[in-house]
């Protein structure tokens, strides 16, 4: 019964070496995926690449209908898992921060090791200015204290917010995604052509 | 001797199809919940690193910040922990893909219409600000985002939105440096 880590099925020990597994397999898609190409991650936002919204999306509902299944079968207790907690104004702020950063960089933390992989210089100097910003931020720490700390929802999920049932959630969710995917095919045909 | 004629650039620019990639990234989160009851991430190794930086320059100062010493426990190193490894594992698992289809090599990647010194002025720029919003999120796209949203936690949902939301709203400011 998962999860198996901490219900004791599997070792303790044997947690770092899964991790480095499961990162090498991460990596590998990401980059066989073209994430490792800043150009591609920053067309989504002007319509001419559309793998991020289509990887992450995929991987989202992917992820949540298994999960969803294996609790059903019975192979794993959906209760058990980690749910990242909610500190509203945190979220939103943190989250505008990043966009901003995104569309600047062109990458995200994970991206960016990949790209720091294969080589890429611009994914390199990106690394350095996560750390220069985590830096910023620890040493003005008690300038973002109340955003960091306050708004703490606890560990909420959207049915607890809003109420609905989880598998209509999912069910929703998975067409409005289909019906996304179909209108970013719609949206690349008219845009013009980047060759990157 | 006629030399052998080899294409190395064969595979350069050809990526998976990004269902496929989608799919595969999807059942590794479902594994990696599967195993470790947790979602997988990527800027908390960054964190690490600079917690251990500092904590190894000046120790007494990174005890005395308050948000440094929530990551310092008595003398093991705050890069003793799964994220770290899962970083190492990305970088191995990114460079065979690359390796395997002629990716590798140093080069700054920026549109033809900008200048090398600019791209790498935004990189570092967006890299501060990415780093930075990060922590007050206490997640990336990777971590907050996807993994959040895999357990359809709200917090992870609202980061999502808020990262490309307001990246969507910002491109057209950015838009030089792409396209």
């Amino acid at each position: 019964m998962g999860p198996l880590i901490p219900n004791g099925v599997i070792p303790y020990e044997w947690s770092n070496i899964i991790a480095i597994i499961i990162g090498i397999a991460f990596g590998f898609v990401l980059e066989a995926s073209g994430f490792s190409s800043s150009r591609k991650l920053a067309g989504v936002f002007y319509g001419y690449d559309f793998a991020v919204l289509k990887v992450f999306f995929t991987a989202a509902l992917v992820a949540l209908i298994g999960i969803l299944y294996m609790d059903y079968l019975g192979y794993l207790d959906m209760g058990a898992l980690y749910v990242h907690p909610t500190y509203l104004w945190g979220a939103i702020i943190g989250g505008a921060i990043m966009g901003v950063g995104f569309v600047a960089g062109g990458f995200c933390p994970g991206t960016s090791l990949c790209a720091v992989a294969i080589g890429k210089v611009d994914a390199i100097i990106y690394v350095i200015g996560i750390m220069m910003g985590v830096f910023i931020f620890s040493e003005l720490y008690f300038l973002f204290q109340p955003i960091y700390e306050g708004s703490f929802e606890g560990n909420i999920t959207l049915m607890d917010t809003f109420g609905v049932n989880r598998y209509w959630f999912v069910f929703v969710f998975t067409i409005a995604a289909i019906i996304i995917f179909a209108l970013s095919d719609q949206i690349r045909k008219r845009v013009k052509k980047i060759f990157y | 001797m006629k030399k052998l004629k080899i294409d190395t650039n064969k595979n350069s620019h050809i990526y998976w199809n990004p269902y496929f990639g989608g799919f595969l990234l999807g059942i590794l989160i479902l594994f990696t919940f599967y195993m470790t009851g947790r979602g997988l991430g990527a800027s908390g190794a960054m964190k690490s690193s600079v917690v251990t930086i500092v904590n190894t320059v000046t120790h007494s100062h990174a005890e005395q910040n308050e948000y440094y010493s929530k990551f310092i426990k008595g003398n093991e190193s705050p890069m003793n922990n799964w994220l770290v490894f899962e970083t190492l594992g990305v970088l191995i698992g990114a460079f065979i893909s690359g390796g395997l289809s002629g990716r590798i090599g140093w080069r700054v990647q920026h549109s033809p219409k900008i200048t090398r010194k600019r791209r790498l002025i935004f990189a570092l720029g967006g890299g501060v600000l990415f780093g930075l919003g990060a922590q007050i999120a206490r997640g990336c796209t990777s971590g907050a985002a996807l993994s959040g949203m895999a357990v359809l936690s709200t917090g992870g949902f609202i980061t999502m939105l808020a990262i490309f939301g307001t990246a969507f709203l910002v491109a057209y400011f950015f838009r030089k440096n792409w396209i």
